[in-house]
């Protein structure tokens, strides 16, 4: 198992750069916080909008966040490969389509953990931020969205773990993530499976459970913290 | 070429391999579903036992399993699993339709463990205090779980566990890279041949979005038959 | 100042506020009292529109404040909010909640909204906290907190809705020394609270509520020492017992 490791872990990291595109573990971890950082303001707006009183708003964002979850994300990524060049004629790589259809479904899940947010604020902080004279668009910028940000930070960590894990299916369009190169990897020396799919089972868990214990120790700061105090 | 010609998706070939694709994903669900269920509610009560190592083995398959991808197990189960089995059990394996069986044994293993962190909130939701309460009434340990914790729990897992459900059936998906010719294998096949991929992924999307929805309404009905009434 | 005229509110059939007719004068301090339920606090909250009326007419200097094209945000400028719960801004500064309407609202620059901000809480004798955060903080000092946050907009009239009763009591007197001052100062306050020896000392007119109607209105010592009307001296004599 060391001589594999040994022999593979660049590959195992970065794919086949720099003499091709970028892959393995790297990418995996790129494409994720990509697509996470890119989501987050689509997110914000949708989020916004499921718990915004104007049903001309809240109505089909929660149409949009209800088809979302009920389909999987790898027939999305299908769309997205093969139909989105027949009507954009712009053919996009397996990355790109990738972080597309993360960032689509990414936004949807954070506009949930938004929206959640801002129903489990206390109302007397809009109604006190209103009372002042602010608009309900500056009360919720500088009083509840900051708040909900913050509340919500062990969520927004848990959905960085989910799309980490969603990348995988990048792996059935063909896309080097870390998945797709173990696969070579296993390819390429035959009669080793099993080491190579632990260890890239231990790679997803350390990364993943690293992540999740992060998660966790801000949420006991925050209960420990309050940020709610009335 | 048309657009949209949906006689594809009515009879023929390749509306056969759809549907088969259909049938072997409610399959794969419900067998999986079948395994998950009990070895999710097994895990739960591990995980809730007073009995620490109980706890501490239960924890950690939880975690082991929940943090490595749906698509990393398909490939360890299928490529990886089977090296390790005697000559013998190997060979039925191959023989029994191997890319069903080692989806469902991934399938199973994900689902379970997140079924089982359901059941175990719904378990955590039920207030100490009711425990203590049927406990002060003379009740065992054993009769108390069974009247008053168990009932309250399960009726607040319900919701979370349809959730879990629909997870499954979308899961299911995934299944294609070991080559179980599910739904999204059938319709990446038709698109190859045919090069329709709009009529074959329509067809894809409105069978997974009936399902999910299905559930999902059913999840609906459920609280509003039962609501969670706290204590 | 504020003219109330056959104003009414119903939650669905019930009855919350009947046929309200009042005035509050410049300068004048207003304490409404009643029992639980009565509508004190949905009287007091209709005054800057965080509730909504069915009926009738409200006017505040003047202008009706539900015609059409008044801007709430304005209206709500004019007028300071005291709330129950404090509702401060966990994610501010005691300093900074006290900046954060002027600044944004663009009645100050930052500069001066700070220098106004630390002058308010020195006035509330919190200057020494400017820099806490609200969970740092008493009730007591958060509520101060919260009346000099609303102080900030210089508003000429304060809503008072039950400030002292989320407060355990040996805070209630810091925030009623406050609210006196103020009232010494010549403010046009509304109060909604139980704290019936402040109404003694401070109000100059008492109006007491129940069942959404203003049963009985009266100077202190009239009210205290002879109330008319019988749910009033019923509601007194409770509280004479405590």
């Amino acid at each position: 198992m060391l001589e594999l490791i040994d022999t593979y872990w660049l590959y195992f990291l970065v794919g086949q750069y720099p003499d091709g595109p970028l892959g393995g573990l790297v990418l995996t971890i790129l494409l994720s916080g990509a697509a996470l950082v890119l989501a987050m303001p689509l997110g914000l707006l949708l989020g916004v909008a499921r718990v915004s009183p104007y049903r001309a708003l809240r109505w089909p964002t929660s149409v949009l966040v209800q088809l979302v979850r009920a389909v999987p994300l790898l027939l999305v990524l299908f769309w997205v490969y093969f139909f989105l060049p027949a009507v954009t004629g712009v053919k996009s790589g397996q990355a790109s389509t990738m972080l597309i259809v993360l960032v689509l479904f990414d936004s949807v899940y954070l506009a949930e953990i938004v929206a959640a947010g801002i129903r489990a604020l206390p109302k007397g902080q809009l109604e006190s931020a209103r009372s002042l004279g602010l608009s309900y668009a500056q009360a919720l910028r500088l009083v509840v969205l900051p708040q909900t940000l913050k509340n919500g930070l062990p969520s927004i960590v848990s959905q960085l773990v989910s799309t980490i894990k969603a990348t995988s299916l990048g792996y059935i369009i063909g896309l080097s993530e870390v998945s797709f190169i173990a696969t070579q990897i296993n390819t390429l020396v035959f009669t080793q499976a099993v080491q190579v799919y632990l260890i890239l089972a231990l790679t997803y868990f350390i990364l993943c459970f690293g992540l999740s214990r992060l998660a966790f120790l801000l949420e006991r700061r925050l209960q420990r913290r309050p940020a709610q105090v009335s | 070429m048309q657009f949209f010609d949906p006689a594809i998706l009515q009879s023929g070939q390749y509306h056969d391999w759809l549907v088969q694709g259909l049938v072997l994903s409610l399959q794969l669900t419900a067998v999986s579903f079948a395994f998950a269920l009990p070895f999710g509610a097994l895990l739960a009560v591990m995980r809730t036992s007073t009995f620490a190592p109980l706890r501490a083995v239960g924890a950690t398959i939880v975690e082991a399993i929940r943090n490595v991808p749906l698509l990393a197990h398909l490939l360890f189960w299928y490529f990886a699993f089977p090296e390790l089995l005697p000559e013998g059990a190997r060979e039925v394996l191959y023989a029994n339709n191997p890319e069903a069986v080692c989806a469902v044994i991934a399938l199973g293993l994900y689902s379970g463990v997140h079924m089982a962190e359901d059941i175990r909130s719904g378990i955590r939701a039920v207030p100490p205090t009711q425990l203590e309460a049927a406990r002060s009434l003379g009740l065992g340990r054993a009769a108390s779980v069974r009247l008053v914790l168990l009932p309250q729990a399960l009726r607040a897992s319900v919701p979370p566990l349809l959730s879990q459900t629909v997870n499954l059936w979308k899961d299911t998906s995934v299944a294609t890279v070991i080559g179980a010719a599910e739904m999204m294998y059938q319709a990446a096949r038709v698109e190859t041949a045919t090069f329709r991929s709009v009529e074959a992924f329509t067809f894809a999307t409105l069978a997974y979005l009936t399902v999910s929805l299905l559930i999902a309404g059913a999840a609906h009905l459920y609280q509003r038959r039962y609501p969670v009434r706290p204590a | 100042m504020i003219v109330l005229d056959k104003v009414n509110k119903w939650y669905g059939d019930y009855h919350a506020l009947s046929d309200i007719s009042e005035q509050v004068a410049k300068n004048e301090v207003l304490v409404v009292c009643g029992p639980s339920g009565s509508g004190k606090s949905t009287l007091i909250r209709t005054l800057n529109r965080l509730e909504e009326i069915d009926g009738g007419r409200i006017a505040i200097d003047g202008r009706d404040i539900h015609a059409k094209g008044v801007d709430v945000n304005a209206l709500r400028a004019g007028i300071g909010f005291v709330f129950q719960s404090f509702n401060l801004f966990p994610h501010l500064t005691a300093l900074e909640n006290c900046m954060l309407a002027p600044v944004q609202l663009k009645r100050a620059t930052k500069a001066e909204a700070r220098e106004q901000a630390l002058a308010l809480l020195e006035r509330v004798g919190l200057a020494h906290k400017a820099d806490a955060y609200p969970n740092a903080l008493s009730g007591g000092q958060q509520q101060r907190v919260a009346i000099a946050r609303a102080l900030a907009m210089r508003p000429p009239i304060m809503l008072f809705d039950e400030p002292t009763s989320a407060l355990d009591p040996e805070m209630v007197g810091e925030v009623l020394g406050v609210m006196r001052s103020l009232a010494g100062e010549g403010m046009t306050m509304v109060c909604v609270t139980h704290e019936m020896g402040f109404a003694r000392e401070v109000a100059d007119r008492i109006w007491f509520m129940a069942e959404g109607k203003i049963l009985e209105q009266a100077t202190p010592e009239a009210f205290f020492t002879n109330p008319q009307h019988p749910r009033a001296q019923q509601f007194l004599s409770d509280r004479r017992r405590d």
